[in-house]
């Protein structure tokens, strides 16, 4: 019982595996890039998180540094990927990869 | 909860950092070349491609000396164990030099670019942001560092495939890649904060020795493993990561496409061989540890399956970019044949196999590129009769072909030689692989030679068209070219000295 209540290492790792399933789960069904993206996000919190609840429980600096370059870039890569999208807007008129398609036999 | 620095920490901290710059030459050069290049972009307005793209080519041969310099330099490690300095990175450091070298000059052949671009501009720029990101690959010895130069590599690699804006197929191509690229990405960095959760460690010495020390739980390792081989695979395109290339491939300017086939490959071969050799814990042989072999076994898996779909599925092939993207994942399986042989004999042969492949594969795109300037098109059917229009092409792109298929007396039959030797040495296990490794390079016979078929044997739909000569220099360089592809098939000592002399993995055990 007491370890349901006290808030643990394990609570922190439960709530990653889940929002990392989200993330996967959004990436395989979406088929909108910017939602697919949004699962990416998804994916890289809740490495995030991980690293934040390793690294306080390990006592090391680690983790919250990685932490740190992983959100700059996760906003670096959101930025070249809406330009890559918007052009692809532009000339297919859709966001949706199924139908951005030009090139299968 | 963490105490400042004292004084005389932060002076030993700048005394470190100022020894590891020394280390550092090569890829500040790069940076401020980097640098260099979108000022006289500017300067220029962009008016100017010739110069700028000859910049680029004696700014990368330059560095070379930098490069070259480092021979003298110990082995070890640099700012705090971030990075390291060893016979293998600077093998890589020259092999992506001359890879974006070549990137080079197959852009200033391309005509394409002189119709679908405004301004060349940041092109080159990026190019060398690319290569300065796979330099690092190949030298990052801390899992923070590998996430980081994989990112540079792959930002830029979306934005190149991207380039030609205009172009519907190029912009798909750079969704395409974009898409699984952020997806695997986002999945390694899972699998690494599941081993920083495992040893609270990211220098992957540091890592190793804590999971050789207190062992580990081997559910969450292989978890993570598997997690981690979704990047690694990704960035070397290797089945069941490889659903991005073949669209990539054909839809990227052809020169970009050659650049990623090579370079990026490689890049991801550099970090695949530092991070399992180094994190992966084992024995004197793979043989003794039970952990190890694991993922030996997941290796292999992928490396049979990337063999058998990468020459099967070229077969249908009707775009020769798109069916070298197949041969380029059947290569990325015999790759992994000399990887899963964990010594040095398999990274030598890795290494050689590597030099052989940037040779044939740069060969091949650039005389795509010389046929595709001519007709417009990269279509199996454009090319009949060709070999009659144009003989040397010709018979340049069919030495590289049969190089690729790996028959004697190419660079390609040593290449292949060397890993399946090197998978034999290690006994009576491996000969399965072997096996599929020659049977599955039989297949490749047959759609390689599909193009020599077409360019020699059919008829050209336009037979009255004259011949057309490609230019002095670009007959210079392919016939430079092919007479290397076979010197090196004959007189293959160097390179394999080379290969060998490179394979020194820092703080490696088993050697």
């Amino acid at each position: 019982m007491e370890q349901l209540t006290a808030i643990g290492i394990n609570h922190y790792l439960t709530i990653s595996a889940i929002l990392f399933a989200l993330g996967l789960f959004a990436v395989m069904t979406r088929r909108n890039a910017i939602v697919i993206l949004m699962g990416v996000e998804l994916i890289l919190n809740a490495a995030n998180i991980n690293f934040l609840a390793f690294s306080k429980w390990n006592g090391g600096m680690e983790g919250v540094m990685f932490s740190l370059f992983v959100i700059v870039l996760a906003a670096a890569e959101a930025a070249v990927a809406l330009a890559i999208i918007i052009n692809i807007y532009k000339i297919f008129n859709t966001v949706d990869v199924s139908s951005v398609d030009s090139m299968k036999e | 909860m963490f105490e400042l620095p004292s004084g005389a920490e932060i002076q030993n901290i700048i005394a470190s950092l100022k020894a590891g710059a020394g280390s550092f030459i090569p890829e500040i050069y790069l940076s401020i070349l980097f640098m260099a290049l979108i000022l006289v972009d500017l300067a220029t307005k962009g008016r100017k491609p010739i110069l700028l793209g000859w910049l680029t080519f004696a700014g990368l041969a330059g560095s070379m000396f930098f490069i070259h310099q480092q021979h003298q330099m110990e082995a070890g490690e640099l700012f705090f164990g971030m990075y390291v300095l060893d016979e293998f990175a600077i093998f890589f450091k020259y092999f992506f030099v001359v890879s974006a070298m070549f990137a080079v000059v197959l852009t200033m052949a391309d005509r394409r670019f002189d119709t679908e671009v405004k301004s060349i501009g940041e092109y080159y720029a990026l190019i060398v942001a690319m290569l300065i990101g796979m330099v690092m690959m190949a030298a990052a010895s801390d899992l923070l560092m590998v996430f980081l130069s994989m990112e540079l590599v792959s930002l830029s690699a979306y934005v190149l495939s991207g380039y030609f804006k205009r172009d519907g197929r190029s912009s798909e191509a750079a969704l395409k890649y974009l898409v699984y690229g952020a997806v695997s990405s986002g999945l390694m960095i899972y699998g690494f904060s599941l081993i920083y959760g495992l040893t609270a460690q990211t220098n992957l010495l540091l890592i190793s020795a804590e999971l050789a020390e207190h062992g580990y739980d081997p559910l969450v390792m292989m978890l993570a493993t598997l997690l981690i081989l979704a990047g690694f695979g990704y960035k070397i395109g290797a089945v069941p990561f490889h659903f991005w290339s073949p669209d990539v491939y054909e839809g990227a300017p052809t020169p970009v496409t050659a650049y990623l086939s090579v370079a990026s490959k490689a890049a991801g071969f550099a970090l695949l061989l530092r991070f399992f050799y180094i994190v992966i814990p084992h024995g004197l042989s793979p043989y003794e540890d039970i952990a190890g072999s694991e993922w030996l076994a997941l290796l292999a898996i992928i490396s049979v399956a990337s063999m058998i779909y990468g020459n099967v599925v070229a077969i249908w092939q009707k775009n020769v970019k798109r069916l070298l993207a197949y041969s380029s994942i059947a290569h990325a399986g015999y790759l992994l044949l000399g990887v899963i042989v964990m010594d040095s004999i398999g990274t030598q042969a890795v290494l050689f196999y590597l030099l052989s492949y940037l040779l044939m594969n740069y060969g091949a795109f650039y005389v795509i590129i010389l046929i595709s300037n001519r007709t417009g098109s990269e279509n199996l059917d454009d090319y009949r009769g060709l070999g009659r229009k144009m003989p040397l092409a010709g018979a340049a792109l069919t030495v590289f072909l049969i190089s690729l298929v790996g028959l004697p007396p190419t660079v390609g039959f040593i290449g292949k030689l060397f890993i399946f030797s090197a998978l034999l040495s290690k006994g009576s296990l491996y000969v399965g692989l072997a096996l599929v490794g020659i049977m599955t390079s039989v297949i490749s016979l047959y759609y390689y030679m599909l193009i020599p078929l077409n360019m020699f044997l059919r008829e050209s739909l336009e037979p009255n068209e004259r011949e057309q000569n490609p230019g002095l220099f670009a007959n210079v360089l392919m016939a430079v070219l092919m007479v290397l592809t076979i010197w090196f098939g004959l007189f293959f000592e160097p390179l394999s000295e080379f290969a060998h002399y490179s394979s020194a993995l820092f703080g490696l055990s088993f050697y």
